[in-house]
């Protein structure tokens, strides 16, 4: 729960700042989801409603919904086979070798977007199967979203003492693969929860490297969205972002669910 | 570690893979890159270019202005409101506090056409303004769209550190300071402030770092404000000069990097380093 302070007279102040604050923030949301639904945005929701630009988003732009969720559900595997793995390591064993490896897989989401995707097109742009395929863009998601998924079951893994656990249950007789699938795994799910929505709906969400690793084979959602924001009229340039929050809001919300409901469990 | 410590060789397998894909598809790509940058017409003063040549050097000094302004002004609102509702428990909270998080995952194309939504040519602002005959003032495409752009993507974040750490701090020291007769803003200074330092140093590096790294806000507003990551790309795209893209994208790297490691060492606590 939170800790209740006494109402002072800063109260109502801070309360309109902060709501302020949320209108700046969801104003702009609610305004698209309206305008992709006008008829016409400036006259806005009394000149009518229609779907008709959301059926032309999808006539036009579908391919691209297919293709962000396609590859975010393959990033989602490829971190759930290496990030978890690698988060036990790192709980396991403290050198100075897993440091440096923690270290330096954060490297991709501190060094902005644009440098990666440079060097991999550099080293790679010339392998031209692998440049025209969406393998391309999902080897920079997947570089992009690891640490999330590390960092997010480290947390948790961190936070029950590991060591304890697996050698109560080695003195009972559980070889190391059996410890780690029945008492490692379970014991990280929360962990694993958490990160599995961080790192979809930041795939999905990915334009920096994305736009530089794209062919135009290989369009994902944000990357239609930066083409129909530069090309397409307001109506449609909305509706395709209601596309995009449908898909991404709903995954979000879950996230802040889980992390209420395990700072609840944590505190009771 | 004693009955458990024999798993060494295991643990070397479960890192393995994790480790192999990232020297393959991100140090062994960054090393070329940074070889591949002193191949250009001048060499390896393409990595001095950033200061020596004041095209660079402009966009640099703005992208770091603009991204200053911004981790200040939501350091303070990330501030004001994250105490605020860390301190006081009312009806409809959680969903204020989930609606001011949500735009945490908008990428940076939406947050631009977010800032057209309001302030570009068809914009709400310019509606209104015109119809209360107040003219039609449109800054999307200026500084003003862009400062606006990236202070919407980084108050949820500032905002969600500021929360952790002020439930943290004990309210009863604000209490005894108020009792002892302190003024509100003494409070602040002398209570408040101290008690949040590491996550307003953590969270504003991370805003910095963010800011100065930020592309697709600039790219949806086609301003003609190049901060950096435009002129990295413009570089890329029309003027096919990828050995200054390789220096410029490498420079702004190590400075992201520098910046966000120097906030950890200075609060001695990992800063999550967050897209």
């Amino acid at each position: 729960m939170t800790t209740t302070t006494r109402r002072g007279p800063l109260y109502w102040p801070q309360m309109a700042f902060t709501i302020a604050v949320c209108a700046f923030l969801i104003l702009p949301v609610a305004l698209s989801m309206l305008a992709g639904v006008s008829l016409n945005w400036q006259r806005g929701p009394a000149g009518g409603l229609t779907l008709q630009w959301i059926e032309q988003v999808w006539a036009l732009y579908a391919e691209t919904v297919a293709r962000s969720l396609a590859v975010a559900l393959a990033c989602l595997a490829c971190d759930l086979a290496l990030g978890v793995p690698l988060a036990y390591v790192l709980v396991r064993r403290q050198s100075r070798w897993t440091r440096l490896v923690e270290e330096l897989i954060m490297l991709p989401v501190a060094v902005p977007g644009l440098a990666t995707a440079l060097a991999l097109i550099i080293l790679y742009g010339g392998l031209h199967d692998f440049r025209n395929s969406s393998a391309f863009i999902l080897v920079g998601h997947v570089l992009f979203t690891l640490p999330f998924m590390v960092r997010s079951v480290l947390a948790v893994l961190s936070a029950i003492d590991v060591p304890t656990l697996e050698e109560g249950a080695a003195s009972l007789g559980a070889g190391p693969f059996r410890r780690l699938a029945t008492v490692v795994l379970p014991n990280a799910r929360p962990g694993i929860l958490a990160g599995s929505l961080m790192v979809v709906t930041l795939s999905i969400g990915e334009f920096n490297m994305t736009w530089m690793l794209h062919t135009p084979l290989t369009k994902t959602l944000p990357v239609g969205l930066a083409d129909a924001y530069a090309s397409m009229r307001m109506e449609i340039a909305s509706a395709y972002t209601v596309v995009f929050l449908l898909m991404i809001v709903p995954a979000l919300i879950l996230l802040q669910l889980a992390a209420a409901s395990a700072s609840r469990r944590s505190k009771s | 570690m004693s009955s458990i410590s024999g798993g060494g060789r295991m643990l070397v397998v479960l890192a393995m893979p994790a480790v192999a894909i990232f020297t393959a598809f991100w140090l062994l790509p960054m090393a070329r890159l940074a070889l591949f940058a002193g191949t250009g017409p001048t060499g390896w003063n393409a990595y001095l270019a950033v200061l020596t040549h004041p095209q660079y050097l402009a966009s640099l000094v703005s992208t770091i202005l603009l991204s200053m302004a911004v981790t200040g002004a939501t350091l303070i609102i990330g501030g004001i409101t994250g105490v605020f509702l860390s301190r006081h428990d009312f009806r409809g909270r959680d969903l204020l506090v989930g609606m001011l998080t949500l735009p945490m995952a908008f990428p940076g194309v939406v947050v631009g056409f977010m800032v057209i939504l309001m302030a570009g040519r068809q914009g709400l602002i310019g509606l209104i303004a015109q119809t209360i005959g107040a003219g039609k003032p449109v800054f999307a495409y200026s500084m003003g769209g862009l400062f606006l752009g990236y202070l919407y993507f980084s108050i949820p974040r500032v905002l969600l550190t500021i929360m952790a750490a002020a439930e943290k701090l004990d309210p009863a020291l604000e209490e005894a300071a108020r009792s002892l007769g302190a003024s509100p803003a003494r409070v602040i200074r002398d209570v408040l402030l101290p008690g949040l330092r590491p996550a307003l140093i953590g969270a504003g590096a991370l805003c910095f770092a963010t800011s100065m790294g930020a592309f697709g806000t600039a790219f949806t507003l086609a301003t003609r404000i190049s901060v950096l990551p435009m002129t990295i790309y413009t570089e890329f795209t029309l003027f096919a000069d990828m050995a200054t893209a390789a220096a410029l994208s490498l420079v702004l790297g190590v400075v992201t990097w520098a910046v966000l490691a120097l906030a950890r060492n200075a609060t001695g606590a990992g800063v999550a380093a967050a897209a």
